[in-house]
């Protein structure tokens, strides 16, 4: 059927490309592979286990497929002899099994589901050496602003955090919906106007990560990136008194123009800003109804359609 | 008033496309179209294909018309995707690539788009429409005239969305249109409004069609077929329409809710005014989970049907097979908020739906054993079908994997919306629903068209299908991991990721060569066709009622209604020499009718004249189409008769081919 040269080659051809995968991937930056903190390796460790539990289906299955697929093969003259034309399933435990088998792997893929998704949940917040610290996030179109509330300073698509520190994100848009992701501290969160979510990351090492986008937000959505700088305490310190000393104000009409539609934006700082500038970028969206319904906490949860929280709640949604 | 506005509505010179490439997709598009008219003209069919194939209610025509059409969405669902390969390969660094953002990201659009609604969805039906009364034992479905309906609406909706290359732009904000970025604010342009009446149009007919066959395969068995003597497809049909009656629905609210915000200044979705954007993303999912197991289960259906015949052994484990369906279809309600764990909801609503989505796993493993078991002590053939088949369970598999993993709300995090998750749901989409559909296509070719296809280049084509398929999603899933998010029209050169796009485009251009295999294939066995002829009805040792009528089927099906006194109902009667007593009676039939193709002309009509904002079109459309339904409504003579003579003659010239094989 197939000649040997042909099957030579094949193998060879599989090789090959083995081996350039695994060398080009040597050298790469996998961020979701290598986490730099607590929560990108708890989600790292999910992944593990989930793909060991389901290896105990997947490699039966594989081996079962290629095995009955050549041995019962007509051109096989042994497979005559073996033809069950009317086999079916030789008893019904056989049948239970194949039942049994796949549920018992969830059954355990359940727990892991329950405690992970809670563990890991992006709204718990986490400890760390040093003090914890807060950082609103404001999507724009098509850049990220972050603002610094504790030490009044903001910045745009760049972050700079010190590191075992705990920090707790909260985040909005003055945009279309967005999703703040830094793979090597830990997984994404969906940025919306009108309403805050929240994310919690530690990173634990210094170094300098990758933040993006995930959801598409128009014309300039590929440009959303923006560099982390996890640094020590000292430098984090040092670059905040830097910041506070040369920067230029936050004013109305600078954010009027950080508002306005922009691609590729570069780096930029603002000292001192205004304190409630998230509070009223949230509100910016909402209805005299959402707002009289949310300072009147006894009807706020009527209004609340599917469980988001809308942006004076800074609970964690239940 | 103005007069310019009140009859061309928001038309005007500076829609029709401006940028070169834009420009070219548009002319070919044209060209395509002239190309066929003139063909069609020069070879005089007009009137053979307006009386045989147009206004037919032949279940069997309108099927072979679903995959025609459906075909040719494919190419141009196709062409997008080189050009998003193309662009991914090349804009790096400082280079923009060979598109602009916008156009790049109405590409990724349209493609999601046609690709589910105008591919998928249609070669489904087609598939449906050929094999599903015939293998029930009926001679026609429940409704042959809503059958054409729904046909004439899923190709007006295809030609809406084709429309927009040419006059206008289509939607940049994705396959499913998140708002608030598909809102007026953000998406000023008619592009969104395209997507939402073409998505429209072809829903209304999708979910007319899974009310028909749903009814059809209740109602319309053959005598003794009760449902635990039914064939696995036509019970991954039931699954699956039950699935569309349940689910379209909700797609048409949704659709019409996000048009009342765009066209009436509504705020459903709005960002402010009261609007929640959630309350989108819940719906369009609470459809978009049950579609995925629309397209999949007849899939599952097709390969119950390919395994056991060319095993040469009945089906194992039919029970659990059933079984299985039935959980499928009540467990994709229930998981749809994993397409957004990443909402915050909490853990415990993330991890109920995580755990129900991982429980789907269970039927799903449950079915990828019945299929090994029915090849455990087989004769097993390897013709294209099987091959299908088993490019599936390697691909499906580990694709399923891919899904548990992103199951987990943890792991999802980290996954979700990344290129991983991309190549998920292209192993999903295009090796189990894909693979399966071309599988289905070559073992029911014969029977539709009376000749199989070429086995040399069905094989190529799977080859090349297999190959290019790794090479295209392998480097998305390793993507995935080193941080790159989908629908990306630039990124920075320092990420290292080209090589792996490269890769991808490589492995675009080897699906590409299959799709060319396939077109050779369908050349060479038409040129080929008398050494091909099927003569018994039968080319592969079938085993369900669909194989017991000549090839092609008459356009009654059965001479005679046959009676089922078992599962696997044709094999039992060939291993006991009962085939078929013959006393022949006249058959009553659905006339042709060009009603469906008027009513489908005139909600096009309403369809382009909102999209436009032209309201008189509108209204014209609407008046035209409650006319024509009216027309419809008085019509008594809608019936012909088909004379026991006539019939006969049929019967007595295949029975005869029979013998003599």
């Amino acid at each position: 059927m197939m000649n040997r040269s042909f099957i030579v080659a094949v193998v060879l051809a599989l090789v090959a490309a083995v081996w350039a995968t695994v060398a080009y991937l040597h050298g790469a930056n996998i961020p979701v592979l290598e986490p730099q903190g607590p929560v990108a390796s708890g989600e790292l460790s999910v992944m593990y286990i989930t793909l060991l539990l389901c290896a105990i289906i997947v490699v039966p299955v594989f081996v079962l497929l290629f095995w009955f697929a050549w041995k019962y093969r007509a051109s096989n003259p042994e497979t005559a002899k073996h033809h069950r034309p009317e086999w079916d399933h030789s008893s019904a435990w056989l049948e239970f099994s194949w039942w049994l088998a796949p549920t018992a792997i969830i059954a355990v893929l359940a727990v892991v589901a329950w405690q992970s998704a809670h563990a890991l949940d992006p709204y718990v917040p986490l400890k760390g050496s040093n003090a914890p610290m807060t950082i609103q996030v404001v999507a724009l179109d098509w850049k990220w602003l972050f603002i610094y509330p504790e030490e009044g300073i903001a910045t745009v698509n760049y972050l700079e955090i010190p590191v075992n520190s705990p920090v707790h994100f909260e985040l909005t848009a003055d945009a279309p919906m967005n999703s703040f992701w830094i793979p090597a501290l830990g997984g994404q969160i969906m940025v919306m106007p009108g309403m805050t979510t929240q994310l919690n990351l530690l990173a634990s090492n210094a170094g300098v990560f990758n933040g993006v986008s995930g959801n598409i937000s128009g014309a300039g959505f590929a440009g959303m990136t923006f560099a982390v700088h996890a640094v020590s305490e000292s430098d984090f310190e040092s670059w905040i008194n830097g910041v506070k000393a040369s920067s230029t104000p936050l004013t109305n009409a600078v954010y009027a123009s950080l508002v306005a539609p922009s691609t590729y934006n570069a780096v930029a700082i603002y000292a001192p800003i205004d304190a409630s500038l998230y509070t009223a970028i949230t509100m910016k969206y909402m209805s005299a109804a959402d707002m009289a319904a949310t300072l009147a906490p006894t009807s706020a949860s009527s209004n609340d359609m599917n469980g988001m929280n809308m942006p004076m709640g800074d609970a964690p949604m239940q | 008033m103005n007069w310019t506005e009140f009859i061309f509505g928001k038309l005007s010179w500076s829609v029709f496309p401006q940028s070169p490439i834009a420009m070219g997709g548009g002319i070919f598009m044209v060209l395509v179209g002239f190309a066929i008219i003139f063909l069609i003209t020069y070879y005089k069919k007009w009137g053979y294909l307006w009386k045989h194939w147009f206004t037919s209610l032949d279940p069997k025509k309108i099927g072979v018309m679903y995959i025609a059409v459906s075909v040719v969405m494919l190419v141009r669902g196709s062409a997008d995707a080189f050009l998003m390969r193309a662009q991914q390969a090349t804009s790096v660094g400082a280079s923009q690539g060979i598109l602009s953002a916008s156009h790049f990201q109405q590409i990724f659009s349209a493609h999601g788009s046609i690709m589910i609604f105008f591919v998928a969805m249609g070669l489904m039906f087609g598939l449906i429409n050929l094999v599903v009364p015939l293998q029930i034992g009926s001679r026609d479905v429940a409704f042959p005239f809503l059958n054409s309906v729904s046909f004439w609406l899923f190709v007006a909706g295809a030609a809406l969305i084709n429309l927009s290359l040419i006059v206008g732009d289509f939607s940049t904000a994705g396959w499913l249109s998140y708002p608030p970025l598909s809102e007026l604010a953000f998406s000023p342009t008619s592009g969104v409004d395209y997507w939402i009446w073409s998505l429209q149009i072809g829903g209304l007919g999708s979910l007319l069609s899974g009310i028909n066959f749903l009814v059809t395969i209740v109602k319309n068995r053959a005598s003794g077929m009760t449902f635990m003597r039914m064939p696995m497809f036509s019970w991954t049909v039931l699954g699956a329409m039950s699935l569309v009656v349940f689910a379209f629905p909700i797609l048409t609210a949704t659709l019409a809710l996000l048009a009342l915000d765009r066209t009436l200044g509504m705020h459903f979705f709005t960002a402010g005014g009261g609007g929640n954007m959630m309350m989108y993303v819940n719906l369009i999912w609470a459809w978009g989970h049950p579609e995925v197991y629309i397209l999949i289960l007849p899939a599952f259906g097709i390969f119950s049907e390919v395994v056991p015949v060319f095993s040469g052994k009945k089906l194992a484990g039919y029970t659990s097979m059933v079984l299985s369906v039935i959980a499928i279809v009540f467990l994709s309600f229930t998981v749809w908020l994993h397409h957004f764990f990443t909402m915050g909801a909490g853990g415990d609503v993330n991890a109920f739906f995580g755990i129900m989505t991982a429980v789907i796993a269970i039927p799903t493993g449950v079915k990828i054993f019945n299929w090994l078991f029915t090849m455990y002590r087989g004769r097993i053939r390897f013709t294209s079908p099987m091959l299908w088949f088993m490019g599936f369970v390697v691909l499906f598999t580990l694709g399923g994997v891919a899904g548990v993993l992103l199951a987990e709300p943890a792991a999802d995090f980290q996954l979700h919306n990344s290129l991983f998750l991309v190549a998920h749901f292209h192993t999903m989409i295009v090796s189990g629903v894909l693979f399966g559909y071309f599988a289905g296509f070559t073992f029911w070719f014969p029977k539709i068209f009376g000749f199989t296809l070429d086995e040399r280049w069905g094989k190529r084509a799977f080859w090349a299908w297999l190959v290019g398929f790794i090479l295209a999603f392998g480097p998305l899933y390793i993507l995935g991991f080193m941080g790159a998010t989908r629908r990306l029209d630039h990124y920075a050169a320092n990420l290292g990721w080209q090589p792996l796009f490269i890769v991808a485009g490589i492995g675009a251009a080897i699906i590409g060569l299959g799709l060319i295999c396939q077109v050779i294939q369908m050349y060479v066995s038409i040129k080929n066709r008398h050494k091909n002829r099927d003569t018994t009805g039968d080319p592969w040792g079938g085993r369900s009622l669909e194989w017991s009528t000549s090839s092609p089927p008459p356009a009654y099906n059965f001479a005679v209604l046959p009676v089922v006194h078992g599962r696997d109902a044709f094999w039992t009667a060939k291993q006991s020499g009962t085939v078929a007593a013959h006393r022949y009676e006249d058959i009553v039939m659905p006339r042709n009718s060009a009603i469906g193709i008027f009513i489908a002309g005139f909600v096009f009509l309403i369809g382009f004249g909102i999209v436009w904002h032209i309201w008189w079109l509108a209204i014209l459309g609407l008046i035209g189409e409650f006319v024509s339904m009216l027309l419809r409504m008085f019509d008594d003579d809608t019936e012909e008769i088909i004379s026991a003579e006539h019939i006969r003659v049929h019967e007595a010239a295949h029975h005869s081919r029979h013998a003599t094989i």
